[in-house]
């Protein structure tokens, strides 16, 4: 079987920023992977890298077995992108917008007319589609994107950072798009730096930091590699939040994480089942009184955490890289 | 799910059909902005009238009535002003990633690029002609035939299309639509310093120099002659010929840079 996507020792240089430092990546088709790391990370250039729109410095990246520097016309034939941008023409249709990426992805008029009539269904945009496009809402917008990105019926979609600036019902709606789709047989290959966002779409997760590859399985593996679990206790008031700290500073096997708004202390633990014993008994010797505590598998910011040393979608001052990520 | 999806049968779009998919979609864009229409329909000839009426009064001694004079070269050097606008599209299309949605499609290079020229030569077209319309209301008057006139008009125009491409490699390098717009500040040498609005003889010795060597003097004045009859070999010193060679080779040497230098930064990105 050939890999839906397959980068070995892939290299991108902006100037003096190293973009992608040799990074590593193989995607089984059937499946959704997503890539996951914070801005920066080189997520974007490998996108646009896959999508034929930049040349890569060094290595090798082949999308459905065609190479992409050698043969881009034959990827692009097989791709469809949608990416941080809503890139639809305003003063057209939703309809006219679908139809004129379906025809210039080598559809004829009729077939064309067809395949957008399939996607406006699909992305629940029929009502909308004979409105220009510049009287929809940022959601939409996306949905329409995201809808020129397939309408060609590409093998395989990819979708940088698809959620980006969307309101939470949008971006539940815009998941539930791409579920649809992937079930009806389309690969999928997505960046973000949204964690549930990743856990919720995909079958593969890939972190990279500093354009390279710093782990890569299904999210339950991924959990598993660090394996530890997670003792996680509420407090009441958050003048409490040192004790706890402190109280639960013995037990952990690195650093007590204090999260203020939410007035909540975890830490990641080995021997779970004691530990969350000897949590409690030292909580309860503290005195503090808390609302709840609980033993629980790592999130992916944990994992993240764990991978790298730092926070995942770290809030960074932008640096050359940061435009292009 | 299969391994590779069965796709319907597809070759990429003739190169045709890709120009013209992309021009429609730039001549959509124009006729449902009301700004642009509007932009494009009054500007030039707002400025027409301003140096018509305004200017017009002082300038004496070009040999025949100054709107005469005027006309040709005023329409031809718009042709300037226009195309500063089809760099800010470009640039913004660039920008805000639809560039990007068609270059990750199988389609032919030139087709982004060309569409682009295209459909902007055509809405040129329409500021040319409605400011060629109000030119004869105000007192312009053809030497010669009414054929000529035509051909002149003409002429306009495919110096038009040349200068787009000019203006979509601009669009190209500026990165966004406010540089794209301080880029188009380039247009101003070259349409003042030119024999369009006052006769390059008139102007200090170094100025005409420049005036004389530029691409704009000879495209201005083969238009004009064009519209001068019998009178042109008199009043301009050589026969149209004589500038339509000087201008078809200042166009060819703009197409020979600016259409492969834009191909080459659209495929590169």
């Amino acid at each position: 079987m050939t890999a839906m996507i397959e980068a070995a020792g892939v290299r991108k240089r902006y100037g003096k920023t190293t973009a992608l430092d040799g990074l590593d990546l193989v995607a089984q088709a059937g499946q959704v992977v997503a890539v996951l790391g914070p801005n920066g990370s080189g997520k974007t250039t490998f996108v646009r890298a896959v999508a034929t729109l930049l040349r890569l410095d060094d290595g090798t990246l082949k999308v459905a077995g065609y190479d992409v520097r050698r043969q881009p016309g034959r990827v692009r034939g097989v791709i469809g992108l949608a990416g941080q941008f809503a890139a639809v023409e305003p003063a057209m249709t939703g309809r006219e917008n679908l139809e004129l990426v379906a025809r210039l992805f080598g559809l004829d008029r009729r077939t064309a007319k067809a395949s957008a009539d399939t996607v406006l269904g699909q992305l629940g945009l029929v009502e909308a589609a004979d409105r220009l496009a510049r009287t929809y809402s940022g959601g939409m917008r996306r949905k329409l994107d995201l809808g020129a990105s397939l309408v060609g019926s590409p093998q395989l979609l990819l979708l940088d950072e698809p959620t980006t600036g969307l309101d939470p019902r949008a971006r539940i709606e815009l998941w539930d798009a791409i579920r649809k789709l992937v079930a009806a047989g389309t690969d999928v290959l997505l960046t973000t730096q949204y964690l549930d966002e990743a856990d919720h779409l995909a079958d593969q997760l890939v972190i990279i930091d500093h354009g390279r590859t710093v782990a890569a399985g299904s999210p339950a593996e991924l959990k598993q590699r660090i394996g530890a679990n997670v003792i996680e206790v509420h407090v009441r008031r958050s003048d409490q939040l040192a004790q706890v700290e402190q109280a639960l500073g013995r037990l952990g096997q690195d650093e007590v994480q204090v999260d203020l708004p939410t007035r909540r202390v975890s830490v990641r633990v080995t021997s779970s089942g004691q530990a969350l014993m000897n949590a409690m008994g030292s909580i309860q010797a503290t005195g503090v009184e808390i609302e709840d505590i609980a033993l629980r598998q790592p999130n992916l910011d944990e994992v993240f955490l764990a991978l790298t040393g730092q926070p995942a979608a770290e809030d960074q001052s932008p640096t050359p890289a940061a435009h292009a990520a | 799910m299969t391994a590779i999806a069965a796709t319907p049968d597809r070759r990429p779009p003739a190169l045709l059909t890709s120009w013209l998919l992309v021009t429609r979609r730039a001549l959509l864009r124009f006729v449902r902005t009301p700004q642009l229409i509007v932009l494009y329909t009054i500007q030039m000839s707002l400025f027409f009238l301003i140096y018509r009426y305004l200017f017009g009064g002082a300038i004496r001694g070009v040999g025949i009535p100054f709107v005469d004079y005027l006309v040709p070269g005023f329409i031809t050097t718009g042709v300037l002003f226009t195309g500063i606008g089809t760099s800010v599209e470009m640039a913004q299309d660039l920008d805000q990633g639809f560039i990007d949605r068609l270059r990750s499609l199988p389609i032919p290079r030139s087709s982004v690029l060309a569409g682009r020229a295209i459909a902007d030569t055509a809405i040129l077209t329409w500021s040319l002609g409605v400011t060629t319309a109000i030119a004869f209301a105000v007192g312009f008057q053809l030497h010669g035939t009414a054929l000529e006139g035509l051909a002149a008009f003409g002429l306009v125009v495919a110096f038009g299309f040349v200068f787009e491409w000019l203006f979509v490699t601009l669009g190209m390098f500026a990165g966004n639509g406010q540089a794209a717009q301080g880029m188009g500040m380039i247009v101003f040498p070259f349409a003042f310093i030119s024999s369009a609005y006052v006769p390059v003889s008139t102007m200090p010795g170094w100025l005409q120099v420049f005036a004389k060597h530029q691409p704009l003097t000879p495209m201005v004045d083969a238009v004009r002659s064009l519209t001068l009859g019998s009178d042109a070999h008199r009043l301009l010193g050589h026969p149209t010929s004589y500038f339509l060679i000087r201008a078809a080779l200042w166009s060819a040497g703009i197409l020979a840079v600016c259409v492969p230098l834009a191909i080459a930064k659209y495929r590169r990105g």
